[in-house]
Parts: structure tokens; sequence; C-alpha cells
């Protein structure tokens, strides 16, 4: 399995990545690298072989319905690049 | 003193024959001299520590007598430390001062532990010698041309120079043990659950695990009776009672039934590595273990899965990184999806960006089963190797690298060759096992080797026992480089 110059570039789209098109080429062959090293795992037989998501078999823990978190928005906010009135500001996106 | 234990160190602060401050004050002072050499710090605020410092020593006076009380330690730049530059060796987070502390920082808080810096890193936490990171290669102290190995390569050059006493470092595919092993210190990576992840910059969830970076076996025990601990705020972390990691240290080995797994001694190990080991392991023979040989027969695969499934859960951990709430963004933009697209390309590294994309391949439209779910299924098996080599002995030993530290550049115009530096210590992390690296000498470059020490799930007081019993007998974690 190869990852064509377009597919390479539909995928950094889809990652929210720009690349320009002398990277595109490079990250082409790097990707490439790493796909054929993954291919070695594709042969093996897992047929009723149950999928190991995590490390422990770990369930998710239930809580109290209740408030536990304190204000930080404050703190929050002053980390951001760009706020306005207790707001993130992003570009505008509906006209 | 430079050269002193965490036991020495909390012994000088009992006894009252040094204080905190003195004690920080002397490390920073080698941190200021030998620094600019290795850059294994990112960022170092003195009066921030001495802060820490005085109030560790104002507890002391008022009658505290934690064991580690005054004790400094430096912090590998992933932990977020509130009021602390954390970067995660990334240009995206180059300005993140963090607005609250790490569950691990709390930890070391409590006891009483300042901060000596923030240590350098792989970016994100994504490779195996340190120059990856935004803020420039950490150096190897044994010898400057040669890399620290990574991602905890800042935590591991600073104990291994000892402008620390002890560093936390984090391991998802060996970034503990690997710069560890090249810097000839001893590094723990516990049992997937038992160290909060929470305020722990993610980068594969499932396989991501703090732990204690320090000279001997005995700091490591110190330091995971600090650093372990349930937090409901990790979805993921183990409600157990609490362990003292040092109650087994003195326990003789005589009966221990060492695996030596035949996949780690086999093609691609350098013959003086696999030397020094086997050295290692007749060395063990004299304490009174034996050996039995095992089979781990899906090893090869381990890199193959873990380049399926950690970068997949990178991409989904990193799409935080978007220019609105934290870090970097970009300067100029046309719209929404362009801010998105240049903040990521001028705020990740290469390596992060390529981890990124092969997430976002393995995990699209139509390719799920043949990369993912098969990633999940080979996942399995190896992780029952271990189960059935664990029916045969208490512990696996072997090389923790194939080689002893590279030369700087000597791998990083090709990705897959510094992923296979990782071949020991990948299969650990996606078992969820826990994996130790101590010092066993040195290669015919006179760069340190690494013996690792795999233990079943919960034996950390066992491997730090192994461990300790060896370190008793030989003096590796005491060697220093020359100059330092």
């Amino acid at each position: 399995m190869s990852l064509s110059l377009d597919e390479v570039k539909r995928v950094a789209h889809l990652a929210r990545i720009r690349i320009a098109a002398d990277e595109a080429v490079r990250f082409q062959a790097q990707l490439n690298g790493i796909l054929s090293l993954i291919g070695e795992m594709q042969a093996v037989d897992t047929t009723g072989i149950e999928p190991m998501a995590h490390a422990r078999d770990v369930y998710q823990r239930l809580r109290e319905d209740a408030v536990t978190e304190t204000d930080h928005r404050e703190a929050f906010l002053a980390v951001a690049p760009q706020t306005e009135a207790g707001l993130y500001l992003v570009p505008k996106v509906i006209e | 003193m430079s050269n002193a234990s965490l036991k020495q160190l909390a012994a000088l602060l009992a006894e009252g024959r040094a204080s905190s401050v003195e004690l920080c004050q002397d490390y920073l002072a080698r941190i200021e001299r030998l620094n600019p050499r290795l850059n294994a710090f990112i960022t170092l605020d003195p009066e921030r520590t001495l802060l820490e410092a005085r109030a560790a020593d104002a507890r002391r006076a008022r009658g505290e007598t934690g064991p580690l009380l005054g004790v400094p330690i430096a912090h590998k730049d992933i932990f977020c430390a509130e009021g602390w530059l954390t970067t995660c060796g990334s240009r995206m987070l180059a300005n993140f001062v963090s607005p609250y502390d790490a569950h691990v920082i709390e930890q070391f808080k409590r006891a009483g532990m300042p901060c000596l810096g923030k240590t350098n890193m792989d970016e994100f936490a994504m490779g195996s010698s340190n120059e990856t990171s935004y803020f420039g290669p950490v150096k190897n102290p044994w010898d400057v041309r040669a890399v620290p190995g990574g991602s905890s390569g800042g935590s591991a050059a600073a104990v291994a120079a000892r402008l620390a006493p002890a560093a936390t470092g984090t391991d998802t595919g060996g970034s503990i043990r690997q710069p560890a092993a090249l810097t000839g210190i001893t590094g723990l990576k516990p049992t997937y659950g038992l160290v909060s992840r929470y305020g722990m910059i993610a980068f594969a969830s499932s396989l991501d695990q703090g732990g204690p970076m320090a000279p001997s076996a005995e700091d490591c025990a110190l330091l995971m009776n600090v650093m372990a601990g349930f937090d409901a705020r990790d979805s993921t972390s183990l409600e157990r009672p609490p362990e003292d990691y040092t109650r087994e240290l003195e326990r003789p080995l005589n009966g221990l039934r060492i695996g030596l797994p035949r996949e780690y001694f086999g093609a691609g190990l350098a013959a003086d590595v696999a030397r020094t080991v086997e050295a290692a392991i007749a060395e063990y023979r004299c304490l009174g273990a034996e050996t039995v040989e095992v089979g781990l027969p899906n090893t090869r695969l381990s890199v193959p899965v873990y380049y399926v499934l950690a970068p997949a859960e990178a991409s989904s951990n990193l799409a935080r990184y978007d220019g609105v709430r934290y870090g970097y963004r970009a300067s100029d933009y046309a719209d929404l999806t362009d801010m998105y697209e240049r903040t990521r390309a001028e705020g990740f590294g290469a390596e992060v960006k390529r981890r990124i994309m092969i997430g976002t391949y393995v995990l699209s439209h139509g390719y799920y089963d043949a990369y993912y779910l098969q990633a999940q299924k080979v996942r399995r098996l190896i992780a029952q190797d271990f189960a059935e080599a664990f029916q045969q002995c208490d512990v696996i030993m072997g090389p923790t690298t194939p080689t002893t530290a590279f030369d700087l550049g000597a791998k990083s115009a090709d990705p897959v060759q510094m992923y296979l530096s990782d071949i020991y210590t990948i299969a650990v992390n996606l078992a969820g096992l826990p994996g130790l690296s101590i010092p066993c000498g040195f290669g015919d470059d006179g760069r340190p080797v690494g013996l690792q020490i795999i233990g079943d799930y919960f034996t950390e007081a066992k491997m730090l026992n192994v461990a300790h019993q060896y370190q008793l007998a030989t003096d590796w974690h005491t060697r220093t480089p020359e100059g330092i």
C-alpha cells in the first residue's frame, strides 16, 4: 500500500496541516517508508483474536452527578491567543 | 555531594547538615555551569525553585519529616506545572504557562520536593534521540557527539550529569528506558495505570505512562512512593491500595528465575551490547538467580503495531492544538480552516506532522479495519507472548537497546531506522507491563549499556529489588562522565 502525492495532500488537509508542494514530495517518501514498515503486521493471521484497545482491562468509573470543578475561566482565558469579553475569538465562520 | 543518592540527600536534610535552599543552590550552580554544553533544560526559574526550597525548609522547621522533603527534582517538560512554562518541546506550546498542576506535580509538591527546572524532550515525546525538540537537541554527557536518547533525553542527561539528583520521565514506547540506557542511569516505566496521566500532555493515551529516572533503583523506589497513586481525573488510573516500593529492596535473589527471550539476543543486537548484557546476567547467576530461555515470538511485530496505534491516538490527541484556546496561532490567515492549517503547519515540527498524518490515514474511511483493528489484534498476540513467558520466570531480562548511543544526526534523515532502535522496549508498552533499565557497563565506544528488566503487572517492588541487589554488587550506577 503506498500513498500517491494527491493522497498525501488529502491526508494533510484532513489533519489540518498546510503543506507546500516540495514538502508533499518529501512526506510522500517518508510516509510510504513508514507504511511499508506497518505492512509487516498486515499479513498476520488474527482470525478469532479479540482486539486489545487498552493495556489493562479498564472500565469507566461512575461518579456522583455533582459539580466537582471550580471556576477557572479567567486562568484558562489568560493563555488563549485571542479573547474578548470572556470569549475565544476565531475568524468569522457564519456570514 | 553531586553524586549523593536521594537517601543520602534526605539524611543531610534530616540531620540539619544542609537546607533545601543550599541543595537547590548547589544544583542550580551545576546547571548554570554545565547546561550550556548539554541543553538538558528548556526552562529554568531559579527564583521559583528557591521559593519552593524555602517552603520545604519552613515545613521541616515546623516539624514535618517527609522522606524526601526538601530534595530537589527536575521535571520533563511534558508535565503541566502551574506558573511554569510547559512546552512539551514544541513551538506549539512555546508560550504556554500552565494554569494548573499535573497530578504527578501535585504529588511532588505534597512531598515538598522543589522543581529545579523543566527538561528538554522530543517534541510531544515523539522521538528516540531528542533531536525533534523545538529547543534543539540534548547532548549525551558521556560524549557530546552522541544523542542522549529520547524522548525523555533532557531528564536522562540532567541525571547522568548530576544536574539533578532525579527527574521525571514518560514512556510511550521506551522514552524512559531507552534514554536511561543511553546515559547510564536507572529508569522505570511502571505498569500502565499506576501513575496518573492527568496534566501529562497526551501523546498516545493507551500507552503513555510516567515514571522516575535517577542514578539507582533505590532512588527510583523512593520516587515511586511519591508518584504512584489513584487519581479520579485520569479515567485509566487504577484504584489500588498504596504500596511501599522500597519494601523488597533488601531481599536476596536466591532462586530468582530470569527469563531470557531468544528474540532479544538475535540479529540486530550489537556485539558489544550483547557481551555487556551477558556479563550482567552472569553476575545475576553469581547472586543466586537461575536463567531460562523464553520466547516472545511476536516481538518483531511490535514496531509496526506501535506505528499504527501510537500515531492513531496522537492524531486524535493533537487535534486540540488549533490556535484557539492556548499555544501558538499563525499571524496571517484568510479564514478558520486556513488558520488551523497554518497554525499547525508552523507550530508542529516534521516528526509530529508525519505521525499525525500516518494516524489520520490509518483511521480514515475504508482503512480502519486493515490498519487500526488489525494492529489491536496483533497487540493482543504480543501481550499473550509475555503472559506465557511469565509462566516460566519471575522477570525477563535483555538489552534495553540494540546499540549504544548513536551520533547526533545519524538517524534523523530516516524515520524508520530511528523507529527500529526501540525494538526491545515497545512491546512492554503495548502489553502495559512495567519495564526498568539499569546501567550495566560500557560498549566499545565508551558509551553506556542498559540492562532491561521486564516484570509482570504490578511487580515493580520485585523488579526494583532485582535491580538494587545488582547495584549492591556492582558500581556502574555510581559512574559519572568525565568532566562532570
